[in-house]
C-alpha cells in the first residue's frame, strides 16, 4: 500500500485548503507560551512544528476530554426516555503528529475495542486521519526507541511526513485514508526521486530493554519500598495521565434538570486518591505508591498481558509536565535493575 | 463532509426499567423488583448467576451491584442495595413504577452446572447476603440436581437481617439446613438464632467438606477470619467461590477503575475461588 | 550552600528530624526537584540555586510524607510564608516542623524552630507582586469588561479538569474538596465550559486572601493557564478590603470566615 512521494512544505497551505474545503476539521499543534497544544487550525500558518513534542496529546480526537454517552428526557410519573441523535463525529484529519503518537491510537484500541466495541471511540477513529511528521530532534525525555518505536516509524499513520530538505517533505503514504488525502490536491505530491528519509531523523538512544523491564517489574510488585521511594515526590495530580496519548482511564457522570439530562464520561486518572474509593470509605489503593505502581505496571505489564502490547509509547509527556520532575524513563530504568539485582 | 454511521451499539445505553416492586429489607436497605418497559428486551435479555449490572438514577448516574434474583424466575430482576452515596440515595427516592436504567448483565458466574452433584454451603454476612441470594434460589429452584444445602447467614443486628421472608420460608424448608446468627448484643428477646460472629457459628456448624462447594461472601473481616475455619474444616480454596467487589464505572474493562494487578473484576470476575483470590496483588 | 548542607547533616544526626525537605537537581540543567534527605550523608546533594522555586511546603501535609516522622524543610520567604498560613489555619502546630529559613538573595539560611521566629524573618522580606506580575495583572485590568470575559472564557475552555492546580497548592489541602461533595453535587465534575468556570471561581474564590503567589499552580497546569492572576487579583482585593495579607503570622485571621459584630458590612451583622 505505502507510496512515497514528495511534497514542497510551501503546498502544504493548498494542501489545508483543500482539506477544510472537503469539510474535514484540521487538528493541529499551536503554540501557546512556551508549550504547542492540539487545537482546531484553518491554516498551515497557524501550525507550529518547532516543539519536539506538544504538551497535549491528540487523542482528544478520538477521546474527547468530555463527551456525551446518552441523553434522557423525564416524563410524567416518573418515566423517562431517550433523545436519541445519530452519533456523527467530525470528520477529522490530525495533522503534526509524532510517530509516538500515531501509534499510541492501537494501545487506546485494544481498551475501547476490547471484547465490547466502544462506538464513540471507533467511530471517531474510523473518521480521522492521521498525518505525522518524522521527528528531527529529540530531548531527554523522549524514549520511544526503548518501546518499539522509533522517530520515523509509520505504525498509525495514514501519512508519514519526513523534511528531507529545507522546503520538502518526503511522504509516505499508508493507507486508503491517506491515500483520500492525496486525492484532494493529487498535483502537490510529486514523485519521490532517490530521497531517503533515515538520515534526517533524530537519533533516538535506546534507554532500557522492555523485555526485561517486563519480566522485572512483575517481581517488584511486593517490594513497596522501591514504589514508596519513587513515589514520595508525586502529588497525585494526574496530569501524567491527562497528557498522555495511551491513558484511557475515564469517569462517568449525570448532568440534569428537571426536563432530562446527558451522561457524560470525562478523562480520569489512577493517580487520583478517590479514584479507586469506594463507597464504604475502604480504598484498595489507599496510599499514593499503590497509585504510582498501578500506573507504572498497567502500562508495562498489565497492558502487555491483557492487549498484548505495551500500554506507553515513549513520547515523554509526562516527564515534560510533571509539576515535580517524577521522570518515567529515570524510574524505569531504576526498576529494570531493581529486579535484575533483587 | 457524510460519511456513512455504523450500526456499532451503544454499549453505555441502560435498558429502561419499571420498578414493579420495592421491599423495605433493613434501615436504608432496599430491594427493587424490575421490568422491562421494552416487551422485546425482555425477551432477549439473559443471564446467570453471579453476574452484575450497572442501576442508573438518571441524573445521578450509575451504581454496580450484582443481580439478587435468581435466572429461573424469568420475566425480572431484582436487586437488593444500601443507600449510601449519591446514585443510592436517588434510587431509593423511587418508587413503584418509576423507571430507573439497568446496563448488564456484566462479569463471569458461579459453576452451577460444574456444582452438580455435591453439598452446598452457603456464608453470608450483613448486605452480603443479595450475591448469594441469587445462586440460593437457582440451586433451591433445581433441588433436585445439589444434595445438602446449608445456608449460615448473619448480620450485625437483627434489624440487619435482609430476605426476612425469604429467610423463614428457607427455615421452613426440610431440605435446606438454615443457621442465622447475630453479633453478641444484636439480638432481641424473641431472637430465635444464634449468637455470635459467623466465623465461629460456622466452625459450631461444621459443615462436611466431603463432596462440598462453599460459597462465602460478607464484609473483608468476616471473609478473612471464616476462611481459616472452612480450611479447618478440609475446604480447599479451589472449593471455595466468593465474589469480590471493586469500585466500577463501566463494567466492561474500558474505564480503568476495577482492576486488582492485572484482572479485572469486571470482566474476569466478580466471582472467584479463593485459590485464585490468593493469587491476586493484595489491592482489592 | 555547605551551610544548609551541615545544618541538614546536623539536624539529621543528632535525631531533631527524621527527615528534610530541600531541593535536587532534577532531569536537566534548568530543573530542580524535591529531595526527601533522610540519612546526613545525602546532604551532599541539596541544592539551593533560582531553580529551586517549587513551593515545597506542599508536601507538609501530604500523608506519606507525614509517615518520615520530624520533618524540617528548606524554605525561601514564600513558602516560610505558606507555612505560617497553614499554622493560622490550623493545619500545623508550633514547633511540629523546623523552618530552615533561606534568604531572598539564596545565601543565608537560619533555623526557625518556632512560628514566633518564622514570623520575625518573614517580617523583613517584603511580600507582595513583582514588578513583573503587576504589568500582566494591569495588561487585564486594562481590558474592558467584555474583552476580560472572552480572555478568561478562552483560557478557561482549556482546561481539561485535572486538578493538578489544586495539586501543587499547599492551601488546598481539603481532603474532599468541594468539587468532590456530591450530595448535592455543587460544581459539574465534567471539563465543560460551565464546569470550567464554575471550578475556577470557586477555587479563586476559597483562596482569596490565602493564596501566598507562590505560582505553584500555574507551573503545574498541564494546559498553560495563567489561573495564580486571578489568586493574585483577589490578594490585592482582600488586602484592600480587609488589610489582610496571607502569610505574615500564625495567628492571623481569615477575613472571609470570620465574623465580627463591628463589621463594615450590614448585611453580615
Ligand atoms: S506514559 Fe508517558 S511516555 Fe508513555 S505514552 Fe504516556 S505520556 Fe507518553
Ligand atoms: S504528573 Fe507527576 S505529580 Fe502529577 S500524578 Fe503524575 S507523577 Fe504524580
Ligand atoms: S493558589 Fe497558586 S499561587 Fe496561590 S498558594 Fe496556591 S499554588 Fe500558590
Ligand atoms: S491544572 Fe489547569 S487544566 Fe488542570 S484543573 Fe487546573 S486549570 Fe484546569
Ligand atoms: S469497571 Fe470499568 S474497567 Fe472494570
Amino acid at each position: 500500500m505505502a507510496e512515497t512521494r514528495l511534497i514542497r512544505k510551501d503546498a502544504l497551505t493548498k494542501l489545508f485548503e483543500k482539506t477544510r474545503q472537503s469539510g474535514r476539521r484540521i487538528l493541529a499543534p499551536k503554540a501557546k507560551g512556551e508549550q504547542a497544544f492540539f487545537e482546531e487550525v484553518t491554516s498551515f500558518g497557524e501550525v507550529c512544528l518547532d516543539h519536539v513534542q506538544t504538551r497535549s496529546s491528540a487523542k482528544e480526537a478520538v477521546f474527547p476530554k468530555c463527551e456525551a454517552l446518552l441523553r434522557y428526557k423525564f416524563g410524567d410519573k416518573g418515566a423517562v426516555s431517550y433523545d436519541e441523535k445519530p452519533f456523527e463525529p467530525p470528520v477529522t484529519v490530525v495533522f503534526g503528529t509524532r510517530p509516538c503518537d500515531a501509534r499510541s491510537l492501537a494501545a487506546l484500541r485494544a481498551v475501547f475495542n476490547w471484547d465490547t466495541p466502544d462506538k464513540f471511540y471507533l467511530e471517531r477513529e474510523a473518521r480521522t486521519t492521521i498525518i505525522s511528521v518524522s521527528c528531527t530532534k529529540a530531548d531527554s525525555d523522549c524514549f520511544c526507541t526503548s518501546v518499539g518505536g522509533g522517530p520515523g516509524d509509520t505504525a498509525g499513520s495514514d501519512i508519514l511526513l519526513t523534511p528531507v530538505s529545507d522546503k520538502e517533505y518526503l511522504a509516505e503514504i499508508l493507507t486508503e485514508k491517506g491515500q483520500a488525502i492525496v486525492a484532494l490536491a493529487p498535483e502537490l505530491f510529486a514523485t519521490a526521486g532517490g530521497a531517503q528519509k533515515e538520515p534526517h531523523l533524530a537519533k533516538v538512544a535506546v534507554q532500557f530493554d522492555v523485555n526485561e523491564l517486563a519480566k522485572t517489574i512483575p517481581v517488584t510488585f511486593n517490594d513497596e519500598k522501591v514504589w514508596q521511594e519513587q513515589s514520595l515526590a508525586c502529588l497525585g495530580c494526574g496530569t501524567c495521565a491527562y497528557v498522555c496519548p495511551t491513558c484511557a482511564c475515564f469517569d462517568i457522570q449525570d448532568e440534569a434538570n428537571r426536563q432530562g439530562g446527558v451522561r457524560l464520561r470525562c478523562w480520569d486518572s489512577c493517580g487520583f486518591s478517590l479514584f479507586t474509593l469506594h463507597t464504604s470509605g475502604h480504598n484498595p489503593r489507599h496510599v499514593q505508591s499503590q497509585r504510582w505502581r498501578q500506573r507504572v505496571m498497567h502500562k508495562f505489564s498489565y497492558y502487555l498481558e491483557r492487549q498484548g502490547m505495551l500500554g506507553c509509547v515513549g513520547c515523554g509527556r509526562c516527564s515534560r509536565a510533571c509539576p515535580v520532575d517524577m521522570n518515567l524513563v529515570e524510574h524505569l530504568k531504576e526498576l529494570a535493575l531493581h529486579g535484575r539485582n533483587g | 463532509m457524510a460519511v456513512a454511521t455504523s450500526n456499532i451499539p451503544n454499549i453505555y445505553k441502560p435498558y429502561l426499567m419499571r420498578i414493579e416492586k420495592v421491599t423495605v429489607e433493613a434501615p436504608g436497605v432496599r430491594t427493587f423488583r424490575l421490568v422491562f418497559t421494552n416487551p422485546e428486551e425482555a425477551e432477549k435479555f439473559t443471564f446467570q448467576a453471579g453476574q452484575f449490572a450497572e442501576y442508573s438514577s438518571f441524573g445521578d448516574g450509575e451504581s454496580t451491584f450484582c443481580i439478587a434474583s435468581s435466572p429461573t424466575r424469568k420475566g425480572y430482576v431484582e436487586c437488593t442495595f444500601r443507600q449510601a452515596g449519591r446514585v443510592t440515595s436517588g434510587l431509593a427516592s423511587k418508587d413503584v413504577g418509576d423507571v430507573i436504567g439497568f446496563r448488564g448483565p456484566y462479569g463471569n458466574t458461579f459453576p452451577l452446572e460444574a456444582w452438580e452433584g455435591k453439598n452446598i454451603v452457603f456464608v453470608a454476612g450483613g448486605i452480603a447476603l443479595p450475591p448469594m441470594r441469587c445462586v440460593i434460589w437457582n440451586v433451591l429452584d433445581l433441588r433436585d440436581k445439589y444434595k445438602d444445602v446449608t445456608i449460615l447467614y448473619g448480620a450485625r443486628t437483627v434489624a440487619d437481617l435482609v430476605y426476612k421472608d425469604e429467610l423463614a420460608e428457607w427455615d421452613a424448608r426440610p431440605d435446606v439446613r438454615l443457621v442465622t446468627t447475630v453479633d453478641p448484643g444484636g439480638e432481641t428477646p424473641d431472637w430465635k438464632g444464634q449468637i455470635g460472629f459467623v466465623p465461629a457459628v460456622v466452625e459450631k456448624a461444621a459443615p462436611s467438606a466431603e463432596n462440598s462447594i462453599a460459597v462465602v461472601c460478607g464484609p473483608p473481616i468476616m471473609i478473612k477470619f471464616t476462611l481459616p475455619v472452612l480450611s479447618k474444616l478440609g475446604f480447599k480454596p479451589e472449593n471455595i467461590f466468593t465474589t469480590l467487589e471493586n469500585r466500577m464505572k463501566c463494567g466492561v474493562g474500558k474505564c480503568g477503575r476495577c482492576n486488582v494487578g492485572k484482572t479485572y473484576v469486571c470482566k474476569d470476575g466478580p466471582v472467584f475461588t479463593f485459590a485464585q483470590v490468593k493469587e491476586l496483588p493484595p489491592e482489592y | 550552600m555547605e551551610e544548609l548542607k551541615n545544618k541538614v547533616r546536623e539536624l539529621l544526626k543528632a535525631g531533631t528530624v527524621q527527615a528534610v525537605i530541600g531541593y535536587r537537581a532534577g532531569s536537566d540543567e534548568k530543573t530542580a526537584r524535591v529531595a526527601f534527605v533522610r540519612q546526613p550523608d545525602e546532604a551532599d546533594g541539596l541544592i539551593l540555586d533560582p531553580r529551586c522555586t517549587d513551593n515545597l511546603a506542599v508536601y507538609l501535609l501530604k500523608p506519606e510524607v507525614k509517615l518520615l516522622g520530624k520533618l524540617a524543610i528548606v524554605a525561601r520567604p514564600t513558602t516560610a510564608r505558606t507555612i505560617l498560613q497553614l499554622a493560622s489555619e490550623n493545619q500545623l502546630a508550633d514547633g511540629q516542623v523546623i523552618v530552615l529559613g533561606v534568604s531572598a538573595d539564596g545565601k543565608a539560611v537560619v533555623e526557625l524552630a518556632s512560628f514566633e521566629a518564622l514570623e520575625k524573618f518573614v517580617g523583613q522580606v517584603p511580600a507582595g507582586l513583582t514588578e513583573e506580575e503587576k504589568v500582566l495583572l494591569a495588561k487585564i485590568e486594562g481590558m474592558s469588561r467584555e474583552e476580560r470575559w472572552a480572555f478568561w472564557q478562552s483560557e478557561f475552555a482549556r482546561c481539561i479538569k485535572c486538578y493538578a492546580c489544586r495539586a501543587a497548592c499547599p492551601m488546598c489541602y481539603c481532603s474532599r474538596c468541594i468539587v468532590e461533595s456530591n450530595q448535592p453535587q455543587w460544581i459539574p465534575v465534567s471539563p465543560h465550559d460551565e464546569g470550567n468556570l464554575e471550578w475556577h471561581l470557586v477555587r479563586a474564590m476559597h483562596l482569596a486572601g490565602r493564596c501566598l503567589n507562590c505560582g505553584f499552580c500555574a507551573k503545574a497546569c498541564p494546559m498553560g493557564i495563567p489561573l495564580n492572576l486571578l489568586t493574585q487579583r483577589l490578594a490585592e482585593e482582600a488586602k484592600a478590603a480587609f488589610g489582610a495579607v496571607a502569610g505574615g503570622s500564625a495567628t492571623g485571621e481569615y477575613a472571609l470566615s470570620m465574623f465580627k459584630a463591628d463589621d463594615k458590612e450590614g448585611f453580615i451583622r
